[in-house]
């Protein structure tokens, strides 16, 4: 049934070697775990991808129930993780996924930077890399605000204060984040979910093509 | 098919196993957050409270209108949503409660509304007309009758729940 559809599919649009393109790669020995099982260290990078794809999915169901506003934001938290089925299980993914996409995120720049793998022609994929870390951590700062309750604002004012002291233009940094002078509030509010739930997301995507088309282009770097 | 003749290659068994460990996966990941969505078609629907209308004193054979509020769980938000009925006694001294709320597109009926019309619900909208017990009348644009609201009396005080379709056309 299912090669039926494909081989359909398959003799209109030739599409063989599209997926052949990118799945149809040999993974070098010093690469596989299964012959040197010290070659686990390889599997960082990959392990933050997976992380992330949980990320994106159970935030895109989160927003089923989540307002982003000053009145109802901490109540709908409360409604999804108390009283929706599984939403103590869902919220729960979201919430450790964060922290975890961190440390393999850390684990994964410790390999490249220890194996010397960000060397010539490959430190336009470093760059991105750091790109990439800096997304995360404004996702995670932007996600903290969210919920709405006391460690989430307070939080918020002590990064709010930390970009307040850049030199020259800080103030004005922290007017744009907050969307106030003085308040942290609504405005604040619906610009971190802005930017957590659109902004950041899909500058992550267009830096993790990037990330993956230059391993592509340019193969993982030889063993040591 | 013979035992001899279906053997697995190597890569069969690499592709049954791989898609098994991620398929066990996949639904791991998915299942939650599926149950997640769901939720509000598996959630039982919450009962009503019967509330407090009217003195069946005050109840005539003539339709009056009473207004009254139901309380309203929504999420997480609590309110209190205005309602209204239309109360009489029928021929028997049976109370009826009918729902101010055309069958057609959902305005609001009034009691003796149109003058060339005595005695009917009539719908300022697109002219629907209904008899007194909600019957709709034929060649007006509502497609059923009048719902009925449940109710109780207790001490002489009416109470009603919720608006039920009355079913026929």
């Amino acid at each position: 049934m299912l090669n039926k559809i494909y081989d359909w599919v398959d003799e209109r649009l030739d599409i063989t070697p599209l997926w052949r393109d990118i799945a149809d790669h040999e993974v070098p020995e010093h690469v596989n775990p299964a012959h040197h099982f010290s070659a686990f260290v390889y599997c960082f990078g990959g392990l933050t991808f997976f992380v992330t794809v949980i990320q994106i999915l159970s935030g895109m169901f989160l927003t089923m129930y989540y307002v982003p506003d000053i009145k109802n934001a901490w109540e709908s938290v409360y409604y999804l993780q108390n009283e929706v089925a599984f939403g103590q299980i869902v919220r729960g993914m979201h919430h450790w996924g964060a922290s975890l996409v961190i440390v393999m995120m850390f684990l994964h720049t410790l390999r490249v930077f220890f194996q010397g793998a960000y060397k010539k022609p490959r430190e336009l994929n470093w760059i991105v890399g750091v790109l990439i870390f800096m997304v995360m951590m404004g996702l995670g700062f932007t996600g903290y605000l969210l919920p709405w309750d006391m460690k989430a604002l307070f939080a918020t004012k002590v990064g709010l204060q930390i970009a307040e002291a850049t030199p020259v233009i800080g103030p004005a940094i922290k007017t744009l984040l907050a969307g106030h002078h003085e308040i942290v509030g609504a405005q604040t509010l619906t610009r971190f979910f802005a930017i957590h739930v659109f902004f950041l997301p899909g500058a992550l995507l267009g830096l993790m093509a990037a990330h993956f088309l230059m391993i592509r282009k340019q193969g993982i770097s030889g063993p040591l | 098919m013979s035992e001899k003749k279906h053997r697995v290659s190597r890569r069969q068994f690499l592709n049954y196993t791989l898609t098994g460990v991620g398929g066990f996966m996949a639904a791991g990941i998915l299942s939650p957050m599926v149950r997640f969505a769901l939720d509000p078609i598996l959630k039982e629907e919450a009962g009503q409270d019967m509330v407090a209308v009217a003195q069946v004193k005050d109840i005539t054979t003539e339709p009056q209108r009473f207004d009254f509020k139901v309380k309203v769980k929504d999420a997480w938000y609590e309110s209190e949503e205005p309602r209204s009925a239309w109360v009489f006694k029928d021929e028997n001294g049976d109370i009826v409660a009918l729902s101010p709320i055309c069958k057609h597109l959902g305005c609001t009926v009034n009691w003796n509304g149109e003058k060339s019309n005595p005695n009917r619900f009539f719908c300022p909208c697109h002219y629907g007309l209904y008899e007194k017990d909600g019957t709709n009348v034929p060649n007006t644009p509502p497609p059923a009758p009048l719902d009925r609201y449940e109710y109780e009396v207790k001490d002489g005080t009416l109470y009603l729940g919720k608006a039920k379709p009355q079913g026929g056309a």
